[in-house]
């Protein structure tokens, strides 16, 4: 494996990653690359889930470092970023660009709206698709009011919620 | 004085780096309550504007953040914003992946990955409701916002045709005069 492999690798995962990069990442780095077996990528993809940080990022971070040490982790992580980033500038300078324009401040005002619904309906739909559990909804709404409602730092809120919610994790 | 922010951006988002579980979209709710409330650097709107712009692109949602450099201090201000977002998550995953190369699938490992799931969701909707109060802008934006979460919530189609649709029906609105914007 050279660092151009996984470079090109992780710049096709990102380019390709519209509306999240979960699906994509495992038809990517297991079916299209064969960087690793189902059973290794759920392995590597639950510790990046337990790590704080973005999951797919951490996981470039992770198979870089694996294949071609300290320097494929930056690689990884670069090519990963690269389409993404170009793309976001891209974006967000048409809208400065035409931002005075009234059907372009319209427009943004309707999407920026939506994106907050698209938020709140994310999280509608990550519990539905866990099985139904009275703790697991406990623990959101409190992580609700705590950062949405009361506004408390976030470090304060995880410091209580994190190992709360380890106990009740372990007893199930 | 650039510089100055440069590094204040890079501080900043270094330091809530660690804090987003389960994704990093845990740490939004917590750079909202910093940037808009703390520091002033960006308003409610503004704020909610770039996370939107940021929806319509590819790739990992941590580049929301990258935006937020961008918008407060250009091209150096999306690479303070980048590294600094990235930078300690991933020296944490690169120290981890390094130790634990043959722990495997721990118990515990597996434990802190459920507990996980419950915050990460309290704090993706904590998420959605500070972006649409900081946008706060009426009654179209509520109705806006409660049907795109429905779509999502219900339909397997991708969000970017919720906030298509939404943003064809702002222009209608506005060109009708329903917005007073």
């Amino acid at each position: 494996m050279t660092r151009r492999e996984l470079f090109l690798g992780f710049f096709k995962l990102g380019a390709l990653a519209f509306g999240g990069t979960g699906p994509i990442s495992r038809a990517i780095i297991v079916e299209d690359r064969r960087w690793l077996d189902d059973a290794e990528f759920a392995s590597l993809l639950g510790l990046c889930q337990a790590l704080p940080g973005a999951n797919t990022c951490n996981l470039a971070v992770m198979l870089g470092d694996r294949f071609c040490g300290a320097t494929g982790a930056a690689v990884a992580l670069a090519g990963l970023l690269a389409a993404p980033l170009a793309f976001l500038v891209a974006v967000a300078s048409l809208f400065t660009t035409f931002s005075t324009l009234p059907d372009v401040r319209a427009a943004l005002y309707g999407a920026t709206a939506a994106a907050a619904g698209l938020a709140i309906g994310t999280a509608l739909k990550m519990t539905a698709k866990i099985p139904f559990d009275p703790w697991v909804v406990l623990l959101a709404a409190a992580a609700f009011v705590g950062s949405a409602l009361l506004r408390l730092p976030l470090p304060l809120i995880l410091a209580v919620l994190v190992p709360t919610s380890f106990v009740f994790a372990s007893r199930r | 004085m650039k510089d100055d922010l440069l590094l204040q951006i890079f501080l900043r988002f270094a330091g809530i780096s660690l804090l987003a579980v389960g994704g990093a979209t845990a740490a939004l709710p917590e750079a909202q309550r910093q940037i808009v409330g703390e520091l002033h650097w960006l308003t409610g709107a503004e704020f909610a504007e770039t996370f939107a712009i940021a929806q319509t692109s590819p790739g990992p949602n941590v580049i929301v953040f990258s935006l937020f450099g961008w918008r407060l201090a250009g091209l150096g201000g999306l690479l303070a914003a980048t590294l600094g977002i990235l930078g300690p998550s991933s020296l944490l995953a690169f120290a981890a992946a390094r130790t634990m190369r043959r722990a495997g699938e721990a118990v515990w490992l597996a434990r802190l990955k459920k507990a996980l799931i419950p915050l990460a969701i309290g704090l993706m909707a904590a998420n959605g409701y500070l972006l649409a109060r900081g946008a706060d802008s009426g009654f179209v934006a509520t109705l806006i916002t409660v049907a795109a979460a429905a779509f999502v919530a219900l339909s397997p189609r991708s969000p970017l045709w919720a906030m298509l649709a939404a943003a064809i029906l702002a222009v209608v609105a506005s060109r009708s005069g329903f917005l007073a914007s």
